[in-house]
């Protein structure tokens, strides 16, 4: 019987060994030296908040591995040794395999900053730094203000964490508005108010130069590059990005760049290794996706992929259209195909965007100008269907019809109040057209057929 | 970041502080406002006489409303619209914690006594009320204009409740258009059908419209077998001597039963009485909703909560055939319906159910739902025909009386009061709804099978947070389906929206649209292409 070993119980690791489990009878073995079993690490925030439990995060029962014969060891891989087919834990206890998945995730980006490594800064990734993070910052009587270097996904959501618990928070974000390499303008701006709401310190275009340690060898302060200001507070997270997390693989002979090199059957150069998710570098980027792609979604599509090779169906990894979401604080964010950033943006992409007068409600749509094609869509505080989406993009529809049938696509709970009329007549402002918003059609969005029986 | 070293400290070490769990100054007088109010309830119950008792009725009510109202205020208030879930797990009184527990004692204490010992609340039989309920004489006679009974109490506390803390909910989710809405509805439902119209219709009784008459009480959305004694003999007979409103109540009885239910719950689901107006519901969905993620996920408790409803449900059957058939006659000149006709048409209708289902619902239902089904049929059938051929005396084994007197102690009483809300703080707010309801099974056996409803999952947007499965009130582990892209169509789910409410990524969306493709929804979303996608989808 073959022996699968999966290092990394993340949702890449995860997928392909449930998915392996599926297609056959293979002996799987997981690695962590994270946890005891799988969690949600989107969700470590709301463990912080009070929402759940540490146990509502896993997404499974812990009868659940046995029950499907998925083996499940703690301990950290110091050593993947090629030739022997081996790998080792904690330098000693050796393992053997003979397909080898790595799955190892990330870890937050440290720039070099003065005092990056003292006692009360952290980042926010794994389950530790959770712990970590009740320690730093368990109330705001022990952590009287806490700085967030970082104005990405995971920044905002320490930051709503912190405001949880009425801790004052100071944002620094490098950039001159929130995301705004990834988000266009009118919707970065949209978040920077929301943040301010919340009454988070926000900071842009400001740098940190240095943290400051008290004579403990505790954070005491942050100095801010651009004005040399000194920010008193008990606690930094960085939340600058991620990096791969493959330290370990260094002397393997395992290709690596900035993760580990796979072509597009996450294959390595090394005979039956792979390496899935966050931790895998494409050598090509694919599309307009990025080499490193760490984000839950495509996680878990390599570790089914992953799991169709090892299982005797070789398989590229061929992600479908581009889809992500978040959440800022209480505003949801869903984004379908592409629509770039005022400083990505290709020439031949051009942006409609629609913003509520009051509510903090937004839709951009970015299309391209010469053949109207339809390419992606953002959307703020409104839910869209993934399907309607995926299908548009597939049929390659024109800006046109996607205004047109904009209703089809509405996700929002039941009566929740419309907004196309109004997004429909800015359009058409816009771009001097009379596009007349099609009603809501069960047939369009169900794709109903005649039934044949 | 060194995660070898790191690996070592997997436990919270929140030794040098506790996360923030304490109340505001405000938030405190509100309490002590409301408590004030229950305060005069409980003088009320040691006996101290309140001279103006429709004073000190009205000071209690309005203490308990208020005090309730201003903490919720003070709680959301001062905050943007959105979800509200911070700190809950480190609230003692919301996570099974010593006030937690406290609540859940006094609650059921006060089940108990108000169930079988009503003479400690005041009750005085053909006499001057005492007590508690002589607080609340002035109200009944205003309404009805008869002395107050410990139901009467019961149901003026139930009404503020779920006024109060619908007020309450509805702040909390002032950002959502579905659950202030369905507030709205429970609110009207319980003031309106539960508490004002049947006292109001008491004050009928012994009128010329009733043809002197009087009704038997009754909640008119209170549908058979949830009011399992709907159709007793005295109430039948109250019915039917009360003239033409009487008899149309009655036909309104049965046809809410076998036509408006039905109809309702293949065009919505279950969720248009569950959540939107059933009392119990109302109750849970508004007083209870801070306790809505205690309920146990686990597959177990599902197994068990299947066995344990359907039971249930076998056992209002059983009862209820057998007191109806027990004052029946046997003379078809008299009337045509007797007890054998009666006893032949509960066994037609029941077989054309169960053929239907198994011809063609067999292949959607789990192997030992279909063993279940078949067990509960055979030995219903065996009873109603043993006792057809037989014809003794008793019905089914027991006197119809003694099924009837059980199943309002364990079911009527202990279940659906005791258990049901005196746990809410230890078991979660619809233990009653998920465990024993019988009007909940049954609809939930046909939103499983027969109807339009579903929560769709949005593609391939889960991230498998478990926020969802974690406030699921009946326990359904959302998640479990989401996070496969698979729709979500569970017979106890009750609709209540808060699975999509809670959702950081939109991924929920409660909604009624076709048959077709209901259930087998297919991974097709997952983000992945189509090619792999047809491997997965591949069972």
């Amino acid at each position: 019987m073959e022996n699968i070993v999966i290092i990394g119980n993340g949702i890449a690791g995860v997928s392909a060994a449930r998915h392996i489990r599926k297609l056959s009878d293979k002996r799987i073995i997981i690695i962590s030296a994270e946890t005891d079993y799988f969690f949600s690490r989107t969700a470590l925030m709301y463990v912080y908040m009070g929402h759940m439990k540490f146990d509502h995060i896993q997404p499974y029962e812990n009868w659940f591995w046995e029950k499907n014969r998925i083996e499940l060891v703690r301990g950290y891989v110091t050593h993947v040794q090629p030739k022997e087919k081996q790998l080792l834990i904690d330098g000693s206890r050796a393992i053997q395999y003979d397909k080898l998945i790595i799955a190892t995730g990330s870890k937050p980006n440290k720039f070099g900053w003065p005092g990056q490594d003292l006692h009360g800064v952290q980042g926010l990734y794994s389950k530790q730094d959770l712990d970590l993070l009740e320690v730093n910052a368990p109330d705001r009587e022990t952590c009287k203000r806490a700085v967030i270097v970082g104005g990405g996904l995971i920044g905002i959501e320490l930051a709503e964490m912190l405001r949880s618990r009425d801790i004052p928070v100071t944002f620094l974000v490098r950039e001159n508005s929130f995301w705004n390499g990834v988000l266009p303008k009118g919707e970065s701006q949209l978040i920077n108010e929301h943040i301010e709401e919340h009454h988070i310190d926000l900071r842009l275009a400001t740098n940190l130069k240095e943290i400051v340690a008290d004579e403990n060898g505790k954070v005491k302060s942050v100095i801010i590059s651009e004005t040399g200001e000194e920010l008193p507070c008990d606690m930094v997270g960085l939340t600058a990005g991620v990096t791969p997390n493959i330290d370990f693989l260094k002397d393997s002979g395992i290709e690596l760049g900035r993760g580990v090199k796979v072509n597009r059957f996450l294959e390595t150069n090394v005979d039956d290794i792979y390496a899935i998710g966050d931790c895998a570098e494409q050598h090509e980027a694919i599309g307009n996706r990025r080499p490193i792609e760490a984000v839950w979604y495509t996680g878990r599509m390599m570790g089914e992929t992953v799991a169709q090779t090892i299982c005797g169906n070789k398989l590229e990894y061929k992600p479908g259209h581009w889809f992500n979401s978040a959440k800022f604080l209480d505003i949801e964010y869903q984004t379908y195909g592409w629509v770039f950033s005022e400083r990505n943006k290709k020439d031949h992409e051009e942006h409609f965007h629609w913003r509520h007068a009051t509510e903090k409600l937004c839709v951009t749509v970015a299309f391209d100008k010469d053949s109207h094609r339809f390419l992606g869509i953002n959307t703020f505080g409104i839910r869209m269907r993934h399907e309607i989406f995926d299908r548009w993009l597939t049929e390659e529809r024109d800006i046109d019809y996607v205004i047109e049938h904009l209703r089809d696509a509405n996700f929002d709970p039941e009566f929740y109040k419309n907004y196309e009329h109004e997004i429909v007549s800015k359009f058409n402002t816009d771009f001097g057209k009379s596009i007349k918003p099609k009603k809501k059609s069960i047939k369009r969005i169900f794709n109903l057929k005649p039934q044949h029986n | 970041m060194n995660l070898k070293n790191m690996s070592t400290c997997d436990r919270s070490m929140a030794l040098t502080g506790q996360p923030p769990k304490e109340i505001s100054r405000n938030q405190k007088i509100a309490t002590l406002i409301g408590l004030s109010g229950l305060a005069i309830i409980l003088l009320a119950a040691f006996n101290v006489s309140f001279p103006n008792k429709a004073l000190w009725l009205s000071i209690s009510m309005a203490a308990i409303t208020t005090g309730t109202i201003w903490f919720s205020w003070e709680a959301y208030s001062k905050k943007l619209p959105g979800i509200k879930n911070d700190g809950v797990w480190f609230k003692s009184i919301s996570s099974q914690g010593f006030w937690g527990w406290i609540a859940g004692i006094a609650l059921t204490t006060f089940y108990i006594v108000l169930y079988f010992y009503p003479e400690y609340l005041g009750l005085v039989k053909d006499g001057e009320n005492k007590g508690v309920i002589a607080l609340f004489d002035p109200l009944s006679r205003l309404l009805s204009g008869n002395p107050a009974s410990q139901w009467f109490v019961y149901g003026t506390l139930y009404t503020v409740a779920i006024l109060a803390f619908g007020i309450k909910f509805m702040w909390k989710y002032r950002h959502n258009r579905y659950e202030r809405i369905r507030t709205m509805s429970v609110m009207f439902f319980q003031t309106a059908f539960a508490f004002i119209i049947p006292e109001l219709m008491a004050r009928l009784n012994g009128d010329k419209i009733l043809n002197g008459g009087s009704l038997p009480y009754y909640d008119l959305k209170n549908v058979w077998p949830l009011n399992y004694y709907n159709f007793e003999g005295y109430r039948i007979k109250s019915f039917l001597s009360s003239g033409d409103i009487g008899f149309a109540l009655l036909i309104f009885g049965i046809l809410s039963v076998f036509v408006i239910t039905p109809i309702l719950t293949y065009k919505y689901g279950k969720r248009w009485y569950c959540s939107w107006v059933c009392g119990c519901g109302g109750l849970a969905e508004t007083a209870g909703d801070s306790f809505r993620h205690l309920s146990d996920k686990t597959v177990k408790a599902w197994n068990i909560e299947r066995w344990v409803v359907h039971s249930v449900v076998v056992f209002v059957t059983l009862m209820t055939t057998a007191v109806i058939y027990s004052y029946l006659g046997t003379d078809t000149s008299k009337y045509w319906l007797t007890k054998s006709t009666f006893l032949i048409g509960v066994a037609v209708l029941l077989t054309v159910v169960f053929t239907l289902v198994m011809v063609f619902k067999r292949k959607e239902l789990q192997k030992d739902a279909q063993y279940g089904a078949i067990g509960y049929f055979v030995i219903i059938m065996a009873l109603i025909g043993m006792h057809f051929f037989s014809g003794d005396g008793n019905v089914f084994l027991f006197k119809s009386e003694t099924l009837r007197k059980s199943y309002s102690f364990l079911i009527g009483s202990i279940f659906s009061g005791v258990i049901g809300t005196g746990f809410y703080p230890i078991l979660g707010n619809r233990v009653w709804c998920r465990f024993g309801c019988p009007m909940a099974a049954m609809m939930g056996f046909q939103q499983r099978l027969f109807s339009k409803f579903r929560i769709t999952t949005n593609g391939g947007q889960c991230i498998s947070c478990g926020n969802c499965s974690t406030y699921c009130e009946m326990g359904i582990d959302v998640r479990a389906y989401a996070q496969k892209g698979e729709n979500i169509v569970r017979s106890s789910c009750v609709g209540c929206g808060i699975c999509s409410a809670v959702c950081p990524r939109g991924v929920l969306k409660l909604e009624n649209g076709p048959l077709q493709g209901r259930i087998d929804s297919n991974q097709v979303l997952l983000g992945n292409d189509v090619d792999l996608m047809t491997l997965v989808n591949k069972k």
